[in-house]
């Protein structure tokens, strides 16, 4: 009863901090030690070995130039993180400055940014599935380009390939973008764009000179969302790809069926390395701790 | 005398769907003045200087800037520049910065820019704080570098919304002598939107006074203070007795208020409150009309006769003193 302040601020936090080191820093640990045990085809044995990671590069740089299947899969799936951290920046962006200062009145603003998330009343699978019937080689779109005579046979690169699941990603990620910058948009005080036209900014200059600099916290938390997102997925590749694509969670997945568990701990904590790079090149470039 | 550089406003209006804002003003501001446009909240000075400056559109009438129509130019061609209530500067910009932007904006190499905000927070007194960020600095300072921002632009005329109502008491009297010392030195029009009295009187070539979207009175602030044109304008002012005989009201100032004990004056009034305020007393009085007056004597004035609350004293004026108010 009576704790000093620190005392009680310690017993403040320590149920987040109880979650936090039983369901992330518990599996965490466990991943990257079994990351080092052995395995065949019928059992995983504890040991110290570092031949799970050195299969991962297997002949990987003895072959470059040329690009062994780990680092095709990676650079495939670092240009999926790329494309889609693009577009949803720019829809993004785009969405959150139209809610912000073209929509007048705050209850519109609220109601409409709650329409953005509509989409995650329903599971992320049904979301993807829902496209099937849209781009498929009889879907709507392909029979609505060949009556209006646009196209004579069906497109087949609408569904089970590069374009699908890139739309797929955009569409589910994209409100992970709207909603920090959103949030840091709406920060901003409407005088410094009156600011800078008086100061005879264009329209471009003040996007970018203001309102870009002004929102970088939030792009920032929206591209963390996003990049960790894209990089660890494997349903969205999955289905939107016909299984056809590969990506690194795909492969984790796939070894993980075949129960080669200490060669998929590997491969994740590989793949944790290359995101927090990621996240720590973009910290660098913007304080979000500041920001919060 | 038109000379170059004035300031016109031709039948200015400006409505905000049913509601007018500013009505039909007219008027002419010639150039290298301080006005200032006073007002209570709501009275259409915001909307007047946000229509000179080109931060709102002009619903009917024009502004003219030496015979040239700007109303419907773009806020940096006009020849103004405003300086904000919060002074918008920009959070992620330093001091150097954020007074070059309008030059970074037009396209100005690197050098010259710095060159010239150098000039400028010479000018205002901020060389020192060139590399600081806005949220680094204090109220005062923020408006010096946003003083400066404004400045760069070499306007001819400067547009300021209410720029000392965020500042303390006592920076707000240092502040305002600062921008008169400013607007001498530079010649130019400052035109100064505020609702407080003494800051008009203390700084203003010329006073607006506003009300209802019309101009109520304009002139030297003393010729304003001293024949207020109108109950409201005597009212807004302060220092002023509205007092009514029949349909006719006039003016009488507090100051020149005589209080004698005895006849020979106007009526007698009721001591209601009292206040030492150290050079004068301001005295409450209630008449038997039931009207309010208020007097400021000299201390040494009131002392030789103390009155008590309750006390009953002969009110007088001279004739000169009253100034009949247009209904």
């Amino acid at each position: 009863m009576n704790d000093t302040p620190t005392k009680a601020s310690y017993w403040q936090a320590a149920p987040m901090a109880v979650i936090f080191a039983l369901f992330f820093v518990v599996p965490l640990v466990v991943i990257v030690v079994v990351s080092f045990w052995s395995y065949n085809q019928y059992s995983i044995t504890p040991a110290f070995i570092l031949s799970n990671y050195t299969d991962i590069f297997h002949g990987c740089f003895a072959q470059l130039p040329g690009l062994c299947t780990t680092f095709a899969t990676y650079l495939q799936t670092l240009i999926f993180c790329a494309e889609v951290w693009a577009l949803t920046l720019v829809i993004g962006f785009a969405i959150a400055y139209f809610l912000v200062f073209e929509v007048r009145s705050q209850t519109m603003q609220i109601v409409l940014a709650l329409v953005c998330t509509i989409p995650f009343w329903t599971s992320n699978v049904i979301r993807m599935i829902s496209w099937i019937p849209l781009l498929g080689r009889n879907g709507l779109v392909n029979q609505m380009l060949l009556s209006l005579g646009i196209v004579h046979k069906p497109l087949e690169w609408l569904l089970y390939s590069h374009f699908s699941v890139l739309l797929a990603f955009v569409h589910l990620n994209t409100v992970f973008m709207i909603v920090p910058i959103l949030n840091s948009m709406a920060r901003i005080d409407r005088s410094l764009i009156e600011a800078a036209h008086d100061s005879g900014a264009s329209g471009w200059q003040t996007l970018w000179n203001v309102l870009v600099p002004l929102s970088k916290p939030g792009i920032a938390i929206g591209s963390i969302f996003v990049i960790t997102i894209v990089m660890g997925d494997y349903i969205t590749i999955g289905i939107m790809g016909g299984q056809q694509i590969a990506s690194v969670g795909k492969v984790i997945q796939v070894q993980t069926n075949f129960l080669q568990f200490p060669l998929a701990a590997a491969n994740a904590v590989v793949l944790l390395a290359c995101v927090l790079g990621l996240i720590w090149a973009l910290t660098r470039l913007v304080d979000i701790r500041k920001e919060l | 005398m038109r000379t170059g550089g004035d300031l016109e406003l031709f039948h200015l209006t400006k409505r905000y769907g049913d509601t007018v804002a500013v009505r039909d003003l007219n008027h002419l501001i010639a150039p290298g003045t301080y006005v200032c446009l006073l007002g209570p909240s709501g009275c259409g000075k915001s909307s007047t200087l946000r229509m000179i400056a080109g931060h709102e559109s002009v619903s009917e009438g024009a502004i003219l800037l030496d015979k040239a129509d700007i109303s419907k130019l773009p806020p940096a061609r006009r020849g103004t520049a405003m300086m904000f209530q919060s002074y918008a500067l920009f959070p992620h910009l330093s001091v150097r910065d954020n007074v070059a932007f309008s030059l970074k904006m037009k396209g100005v190499a690197k050098a010259e820019r710095h060159a010239r905000v150098d000039e400028l927070l010479e000018l205002v007194d901020m060389s020192r704080y060139a590399a600081r960020r806005p949220d680094q600095l204090s109220g005062g300072q923020q408006q010096r570098v946003a003083l400066a921002r404004a400045l760069i632009t070499q306007p001819k005329v400067l547009l300021l919304d209410e720029p000392l109502s965020a500042l303390d008491p006592f920076l707000r009297i240092r502040m305002r002598a600062e921008l008169k010392r400013l607007q001498r030195e530079l010649g130019i029009t400052f035109i100064h939107v505020t609702h407080g009295q003494d800051e008009a009187l203390a700084l203003a070539d010329e006073v607006i006074v506003m009300n209802n979207a019309v101009i109520e009175q304009a002139g030297d602030p003393r010729e304003v203070f001293n024949s207020p044109r109108t109950e409201f304008v005597a009212r807004f002012l302060g220092g002023h007795n509205v007092i009514r005989r029949g349909a006719r009201a006039f003016a009488v100032r507090s100051d020149r208020i005589v209080l004698r004990r005895g006849g020979g004056t106007e009526f007698d009034a009721a001591v209601c409150g009292i206040e030492y305020q150290g050079a004068t007393v301001h005295l409450a009085l209630k008449t038997p009309a039931d009207e309010e007056l208020s007097v400021v004597l000299p201390d040494r004035d009131f002392f030789s006769q103390p009155l008590e609350i309750g006390d009953t004293a002969g009110v007088a004026w001279a004739e000169e003193d009253v100034h009949v108010l247009a209904n």
